[in-house]
């Protein structure tokens, strides 16, 4: 019944307000990513015995950086002042249609997860040709390991978010998280745990953390993400920095709206909207403290483990859609 | 009128390679290019009055053909391909004068293009079996032609033109034997009338006839396992014919599945269909994984058409067995989203493959470990390739994602069909297309990074200059079409449409909604690429405004450039950048068990100790392991039993007269 109601209350709506709340969704995104990240090395650090950074450090080296002058590699082309912007402007976009304070937000008829999945791709890809665009050693080699690592994880994403379209009927995004809260019942089912299981895997590849990346190496060996950027800086850096911190909120939040989906506002009005906020930081907040404990007690992966941990994500995604297809 | 504009491209086409063969030196190749660039025009009206208008037309040319006389007929289905065709065709016309015109080319070089051009608009025309079979040989001999233009030069083009000649040729010979059983057992030759009798056919009958041209059509597409020419074949051809071949060509092949499954047949069984689906899941991995793995400009894009054609296969099978269960809405949408990729592929590859030949034109090499920093060298031609790299890699707002979330879709809403071995087979679809996703993006942003960003790697690479505008300009036609496709794909959508319902036995219901995106039918989902784009221009534009007007000093404003970091050293050379080889090492150990790199490394220790080498050489090769494993044991069988069967024939005239009663007798027992 829910589920029937909720779309014809925000349709309501009018553009502007829509607008409005999506607009919201990104601002919340482009504060919250960065709080998450601080908040998971302000819990790694207490669980290591140590004080560690305040939360909203990655936010004062945001501001830092954005005073700060772009040095580019001298045989760069336009890509490496693109790169930046378009990893950050694909985040903002993916956040703005996504729904995660309300349940549709402005292009909700076209706010598909598969368009989602791409975006996140394209950000992908603007990253790694970034990195290449200085032609040195790092660059390269953390463009190709990147790449390696997303073209195994993309089939779990997919796969993944497909065994939530399969129960839903529809890829639509809104339409799944309206569904899922019109049958609370799905959310013990089997194929929703498999899935969350797989999408797991994947939002600790996508957003490079242990066991899968170190954010905080700089070991030549090792990295993966840092090689990519090691020619940013300045504002560039501050864009990538925001532009990655977007993206685990993003993710984050959609793993908790997709499985989780309490408290997304369905009606648009003042009230209804802080709680959707509300709801969103403490479930964000919650995934991240558990993602930052299992950082804590686990060792990074050899890069040529990854592949076994990710193809484990892809299996658990197949069997979750197989487990749907038996179980309907 | 339709008929009219169609036979009138045929006829240029013909002109353009008469032209080609007969002006002098200089005029030759603009001749032909321009009668090819009208052919094609001509086509595309053709074919677009028939998209849009829905009404098929047919001819009869009675002495074109001895014996049989030259049946046509274009219904929706064919004439997407002509237009297609046509489509790639104009801008390789465009192309081949800039191309021709830094090497001249002989007589019979120009003259094969139009030619070929000319038979491949054709083939989806044929509408009887003898029209059908002369059309289809004369594309594989003239594309062959096309293919040997370089064969002094280069002996990988004589290599490759013999594993095309002989597989085309067996193609060739299956899909005769199989269209030949069924005009014989359905009483008639012409395709309306092996239509209407189709149920004379016993089933056992059908099958045959199906598997066998299947056989035939599959290799022309370039299905996994009988793919093996077309990773030597379209390398090796000059650029335009390569885009003519990967955008164009092998679209016939799964023109001609559809022929036969369908129109002639039909429909047919659960696992015909089951069959189809398979070649394209094997197809769509194995070019994929090969293409990230390949450090051949040419050969990347020709194992991602191998990878392409697979994903259309996998549609078309998937649709097929959707039909085959009597979903036909589902199917129709199937169907749609497959024919879209299709004529997306050939719009991002003939640009990708024009894109490759601009840069052997102007680097010398089309080796990815030679190139490098050619986005500043060649702009124009960098932002094209681009284009067509982020195209087929699936990015928003490019049409590669229109038509991968159309099937995307199709399969998602074909689980709720009853059939549990079809769902088994949609699940491995959308498995398989979850997979070649992430390595397409790998494998072009290898050849778009490695190629194009960084610094040049050899001389010929630094040297690169722009290629002539005629070149741009065909590239820019496809690479336009890309874009247009991407964000307003509605507007293809009425035409599909048409060509899904001829194409699908029994016709097929509306499976999309009009209009400039992408909406369903009779499921909820939509995409609008439109706000996609725009909203991401917004947050560009935003992001960089807001950059600009950050509170620091106005000197910070502008980006410095400085050398880059060398870890100390004092600075880099090219030698230190990543290669195309280094980039795609770790998906090659990643897949190890189905690449089968062959390595070789070799360390020459000094004499002094152990401990310090004096050189170390590496090599590596990725050959592809099905020809190996499959083709090597038969082709070397062959040759041991052709060592042995010469020694029958010894000269002596006593033993072919003795050979020769053999066989009579032979012969008067089987009579008798």
């Amino acid at each position: 019944m829910t589920a029937t109601l909720a779309p014809v209350a925000t349709a309501g709506l009018g553009l502007p307000a829509r607008a409005g709340l999506s607009l919201l969704q990104v601002a919340a995104v482009a504060v919250g990513g960065p709080l998450l990240v601080g908040l998971m090395g302000k819990i790694r650090a207490r669980a290591e015995g140590r004080v560690g950074p305040p939360v909203t450090q990655v936010l004062l080296d945001l501001r830092k950086l954005l005073g700060k002058e772009a040095v580019r590699a001298e045989h760069t082309s336009a890509v490496a002042a693109l790169a930046p912007l378009v990893l950050a402007a694909s985040a903002a976009l993916a956040a703005a249609i996504a729904p995660l304070v309300v349940t549709r937000p402005v292009m909700a008829a076209g706010a598909d997860v598969f368009v989602v999945v791409y975006l996140l791709l394209m950000g992908s890809v603007a990253l790694a040709l970034g990195g290449l665009d200085a032609g040195t050693a790092f660059g390269g080699m953390g463009s190709s390991r990147a790449m390696t690592i997303g073209a195994i994880s993309e089939p779990a994403l997919l796969v993944g978010v497909l065994a939530l379209a399969v129960q839903a009927r529809t890829s639509n995004l809104p339409g799944i998280v309206a569904a899922s809260l019109a049958h609370p019942g799905w959310l013990a089912s089997p194929q929703r745990l498999l899935a969350l299981g797989a999408l797991v895997v994947v939002v600790i590849a996508e957003t490079g953390r242990i066991p899968v990346d170190n954010p905080s190496t700089h070991l030549e060996l090792t990295m993966v993400h840092e090689a990519m950027i090691l020619e940013c800086s300045g504002s560039d850096l501050a864009l990538v920095s925001l532009g990655e911190a977007m993206r685990l909120g993003l993710l984050l939040g959609l793993v908790a709206n997709l499985f989780f989906p309490w408290g997304v506002d369905a009606s648009g009005s003042g009230l209804a909207v802080l709680i959707g906020l509300g709801a969103l930081g403490a479930k964000t907040a919650a995934i991240a403290t558990l993602i930052a404990l299992v950082e804590v007690s686990t060792a990074k992966l050899r890069l040529f483990r990854v592949p076994e941990l990710l193809a484990g994500g892809f299996v658990l995604a197949v069997v979750a859609v197989t487990t749907g297809l038996v179980t309907r | 009128m339709s008929e009219a504009a169609y036979l009138a491209g045929l006829v240029a086409a013909g002109a353009g390679a008469l032209l080609g063969a007969a002006l002098p030196a200089r005029h030759r190749v603009p001749g032909a290019a321009l009668a090819s660039a009208v052919a094609c025009l001509a086509a595309l009206l053709g074919a677009g009055q028939v998209l849009a208008s829905g009404r098929p037309f047919a001819l009869r040319l009675a002495e074109v053909l001895p014996l049989t006389g030259a049946e046509l007929s274009l219904d929706p289905l064919g004439a997407l391909f002509v237009a297609a065709t046509a489509v790639v065709g104009l801008a390789v016309s465009c192309y081949s004068v800039g191309y021709g015109a830094h090497a001249p080319a002989g007589r019979a070089t120009t003259a094969t293009l139009p030619a070929f051009l000319a038979t491949v608009l054709l083939v989806p025309a044929a509408a009887s079996v003898a029209t059908f079979m002369v059309a289809w040989e004369l594309m594989a001999l003239t594309s062959l032609l096309a293919l040997l233009a370089d064969h002094r030069r280069r002996a990988e083009a004589r290599d490759a033109a013999q594993w095309y000649a002989a597989m085309t040729h067996a193609g060739a010979a299956a899909i005769l034997l199989g269209l030949v059983l069924l005009a014989a057992h359905a009483g008639g030759q012409g395709f309306t009338e092996i239509a209407a009798h189709r149920g004379r056919l016993s089933s056992p009958i059908a099958s045959v006839v199906f598997v066998l041209t299947l056989l035939g059509f599959a290799s022309k597409a370039g299905a996994v396992p009988l793919h093996v020419w077309l990773p030597r074949a379209h390398p090796e051809a000059p650029s335009p014919v390569s885009a003519l071949m990967s955008g164009a060509m092998v679209n016939l092949g799964v023109y001609g599945i559809l022929l036969v499954g369908e129109d002639l047949l039909g429909g047919g069984p659960l696992w015909w269909w089951l069959l189809v689906a398979a070649l394209g899941v094997s197809s769509a991995f194995f070019g994929a994984l090969h293409a990230a793995a390949s450090t051949d400009a040419k050969r990347l894009l020709a194992y991602s058409t191998v990878d392409n054609v697979g994903l259309v296969l996998l549609g078309v099978g998937s649709a097929g067995a959707l039909a085959a269960g009597g979903e036909r809405a589902v199917a129709g949408l199937v169907l749609l989203a497959a024919l879209f990729h299709l004529l997306n592929h050939s719009l991002f590859k003939g640009c990708l493959f024009l894109g490759a030949g601009a840069v052997q034109h102007a680097a010398g090499t089309r080796d990815l470990d030679r190139l490098g920093g050619l986005a500043r060298r060649m702009p124009a031609t960098a932002v094209l390739f681009g284009i067509g790299a982020l195209a087929i890699s699936a990015l928003p707002g490019l049409n590669g994602f229109a038509s991968e979330w159309l099937l995307l879709e199709g399969l998602l809403h074909g689980f709720a069909s009853r059939s549990a071995v079809t769902e088994a087979a949609l699940l491995a679809g959308v498995a398989t297309l979850a997979i070649t996703g992430g390595l397409t993006a790998t494998a072009f942003v290898k050849a778009l990074g490695v190629g194009f960003l960084g610094q040049p790697r050899t001389e010929g690479a630094r040297e690169a200059k722009e290629v002539p505008p005629s070149m741009l300009a065909g590239m820019a036609l496809l690479a336009a079409g890309c874009v247009a496709l991407g964000v307003a794909p509605g507007v293809v959508l009425p035409g599909l449409e048409r060509a899904v319902s001829s194409g699908l036995a029994g016709g097929a219901p509306r499976a999309a909604r009009p209009g400039l995106g992408l909406a369903l039918a009779s499921w909820r989902g939509a995409v609008q690429p439109a706000l996609v784009v725009s909203g991401l221009l917004a947050g560009i534009v935003l992001a960089w405004g807001a950059l600009r007007l950050a509170p620091r000093p106005a000197e910070l404003r502008r980006p410095r450039h400085a050398e880059a970091w060398g870890c100390g050293r004092e600075s880099q050379t090219a030698r230190m950048e990543i290669t195309a080889t280094s980039f795609s090492e770790p998906l090659q150990r990643v897949f190890a068990d189905v690449l089968r790199p062959d390595h070789d490394l070799e360390v020459t220790h000094a004499a002094e100790s152990r401990y310090f080498p004096e050189a170390i050489s590496f090599h590596q090769r990725v050959d592809d392991a099905i020809e190996r494993v499959v083709y090597r044991p038969v082709i070397s069988a062959v040759a041991r039993w052709g060592r042995v069967a010469r020694r029958v024939p010894n000269g002596s005239v006593h033993r072919y007269l003795a050979f020769g009663f053999a066989a009579l007798v032979l012969v008067l027992v089987v009579l008798a």
